[in-house]
């Protein structure tokens, strides 16, 4: 407790440490934005929701730090993992996505939980149980006489993940197969009328959210590290950030994004990392919570 | 299946089993002993998931909880729960023969109730929610004791508990365990078997099938689902205390709440047996559990991957159940005289079915 104290203290007393997090925050809260736009993405579009979805970023993660053990450069990891993802989307999608769209909720739920089981144990058994990092040779910078020290690796992911987004929102707004899409998030059965084929549009979303998870994953293993179990973590703040903002609201879901971001660190600096977990666990509750109370005054309302 | 036929040949067959299986199959008293606590497991699940339509992620969260609870009050009655958990690694604490009973006694009820209360407060979270909502709501409430009890170092924090010792020869001590799992999974058995005669099997149902009707129709939906998630806390919190003693030793992440393993179990056992009848959990637990074993001892390495791979398998392709599919073959064993095809609301309509014509 009185650690917690100190930590807010030296954040009262020191405001440039503030910026220093803020900054920090939003470098690492555009990856989670990129990850829960693809989410929302499947959620929107055939309300399936991905459990993998994490782990999907852990396997982009791996495959960038293997390129990274074979001398290649690991930003290039980022194509690479996308076009594998891809793949891996596709398979998944043929075997079992394709299979539970119909049914109700919870099967997807539980259908995809047991994918992240196969996924985790999988790269388990493949990479071991260690944390890794693919180590991009760039430098750290230092502002304000050394009170911010900023790793350039994460600004690279920063723009990086905002180009990819504004690639992938583009995308949504401006081709043809986006506005299918949309069409489709909006009214499956009125697209199929209008002569969309919805089974490929699902094919094809999913595919593209596993490929943004891959384009996430690489750049957490190059701004952070990748480790087997990390995933399920990933999966519950992207479910966070989501379910706090709605999964139709694009605006939402970006700054949710970056509010997760922000909040990690700030809760990492004043209760310590080994709380980190527990933290957007409870974030979680917190928002299941607010959304509850909210839901409660409309029913009253009603009545 | 309140309306169903009492099957009294399955219940003496099980009754037999458990008596019988310590006796003739001594080398497998534990993997008996741990297939009651996954029939308790089955069966508590099943009360929100199968007949009451809530399917829950975090069960687990009440049998972790119950664990601790009973741990905390053993150790606790005797000495100080924190220099034991700070000091259990490097010097040995005796309990005597008295103290370890009663403690034991006192932490079971104690797991219980426990237990119970942390469904009424965590109620208030987690019922407001519907669907995948509720599900990821519970699973956060289990990762999150998981990770608060990690850090916390007054019990053990990661590092975990080293329960008091049994008094007695290992044999003794697996009978006696074996015994009150047994135990516990009959009372269960029983227990439920009379709850979903009641009404309050019957209100569950209506939940299950439309919440917004059902309200409409007056029950006061949420005092119902908070009842049902409380009594399986009970349960799961009792069925924690005995397991955590029987293991000796328990620690948050793998023992006390694992989210990836017995959590999951849980809800397959269920879906492999039949979601929302009265045996499909039984039946789904002692196949799960054989399965398991299997897999356990000729993948090793490979088991939770096969894991993942089954909980597709059977949620994609297998989710009607054993007993489902049986129920669906042969629908007069069950007291079902409607067609197949409406199982599910015809089981209660018997006499009014709306398709006389499909009637046998």
């Amino acid at each position: 407790m009185e650690q917690v104290i100190g930590n807010i203290s030296v954040l009262a007393a020191m405001p440039i440490f503030n910026l220093g997090l803020l900054i920090d925050g939003l470098l690492v809260g555009s990856i989670f934005a990129l990850a829960a736009y693809g989410l929302a993405l499947v959620w929107g579009v055939m309300s399936v929701k991905n459990l993998a979805q994490g782990d999907f970023i852990m396997i982009g993660g791996y495959i960038t730090w293997n390129l990274g053990r074979l001398g290649i450069d690991p930003l290039l990891g980022v194509p690479v993992a996308m076009v594998v993802l891809w793949g891996i989307g596709w398979v998944l999608y043929r075997t079992v996505i394709s299979k539970v769209i119909t049914r109700d909720l919870f099967t997807s739920l539980l259908a995809t939980f047991g994918i992240a089981i196969v996924i985790q144990q999988g790269l388990n058994l493949a990479f071991g149980p260690d944390t890794q990092s693919a180590h991009a040779n760039l430098p750290t910078l230092s502002f304000a006489g050394g009170l911010i020290t900023i790793a350039s690796t994460r600004i690279v992911g920063f723009v990086l993940a905002i180009l990819l987004a504004i690639a992938v929102i583009l995308f949504m707004k401006k081709s043809r197969m986006g506005q299918a899409i949309r069409a489709t998030a909006q009214d499956s059965r009125a697209a199929r009328v209008l002569g969309i084929d919805t089974e490929k549009i699902y094919s094809f979303t999913f595919c593209l959210n596993a490929a943004i998870c891959g384009a996430a994953g690489a750049l957490v293993a190059v701004v952070w590290n990748v480790q087997p179990f990390l995933g399920t973590t990933y999966s519950i703040r992207l479910f966070v950030i989501v379910t706090a903002a709605g999964f139709g609201n694009l605006p939402g879901v970006i700054a949710a994004g970056f509010g997760m971001g922000v909040f990690e660190q700030f809760g990492g600096f004043i209760l310590g990392a080994q709380f980190q977990q527990a933290l957007i666990v409870l974030l979680l509750l917190a928002v299941l919570a607010v959304r509850q109370l909210q839901q409660l005054r409309v029913r009253q309302a009603v009545q | 299946m309140s309306r169903a036929p009492s099957h009294p040949l399955a219940i003496g067959l099980l009754l037999l089993a458990g008596v019988a299986a310590p006796l003739l199959f001594p080398a497998y008293t534990n993997q008996v002993a741990v297939l009651w606590l996954m029939i308790v497991f089955a069966s508590t699940w099943d009360i929100l998931g199968g007949q009451m339509g809530y399917n829950s992620l975090g069960n687990i969260f009440f049998f972790g909880a119950g664990m601790y609870t009973s741990a905390v009050v053993q150790i606790g009655l005797y000495y100080d729960v924190g220099m034991y958990t700070s000091g259990a690694r490097t010097t040995h604490i005796v309990f005597t023969t008295a103290q370890y009973f009663t403690g034991f006694a006192l932490g079971t009820v104690a797991a219980g109730v426990a237990a119970a209360l942390l469904a009424l407060a965590t109620s208030w979270i987690v019922f407001g929610l519907r669907g995948p909502y509720f599900a990821i709501g519970t699973l956060g409430v289990a990762v999150a004791a998981a990770e608060l009890i990690s850090s916390w170092e007054w019990v053990g924090a990661a590092a975990g508990i080293s329960m008091p010792v049994f008094p007695g020869a290992p044999d003794t001590q697996k009978l006696f365990f074996y015994s009150l799992l047994f135990g516990l999974a009959v009372a269960v058995l029983a227990f439920l078997r009379w709850l979903y005669s009641t009404n309050f099997g019957l209100a569950i149902n209506a939940i299950r099938d439309d919440e917004e009707k059902a309200e409409a129709m007056g029950l006061y939906t949420r005092r119902y689902k908070r009842t049902a998630w409380t009594i399986a806390a009970f349960f799961l919190g009792i069925a924690g205390a005995i397991f955590g003693n029987m293991t000796g030793f328990i620690e948050p992440r793998d023992i006390a709440f694992p989210t990836t393993t017995f959590n999951i179990f849980m809800i397959l056992m269920v879906l492999l047996g039949g979601k929302g009848t009265f045996w499909g959990p039984v039946v789904g637990a002692v196949v799960f559990q054989i399965i398991k074993e299997v897999t356990w001892t000729y993948f090793l390495g490979w088991q939770f991957v096969a894991l993942g791979l089954l909980i597709v398998i059977i949620v994609v392709y297998f989710q009607q159940g054993i007993v489902g599919w049986l129920m669906e073959k042969y629908p007069a064993r069950f007291g079902i005289s409607a067609a197949p095809k409406e199982r599910k609301e015809s089981s209660r309509t018997i006499g009014l079915a709306p398709h006389p014509e499909g009637a046998e």
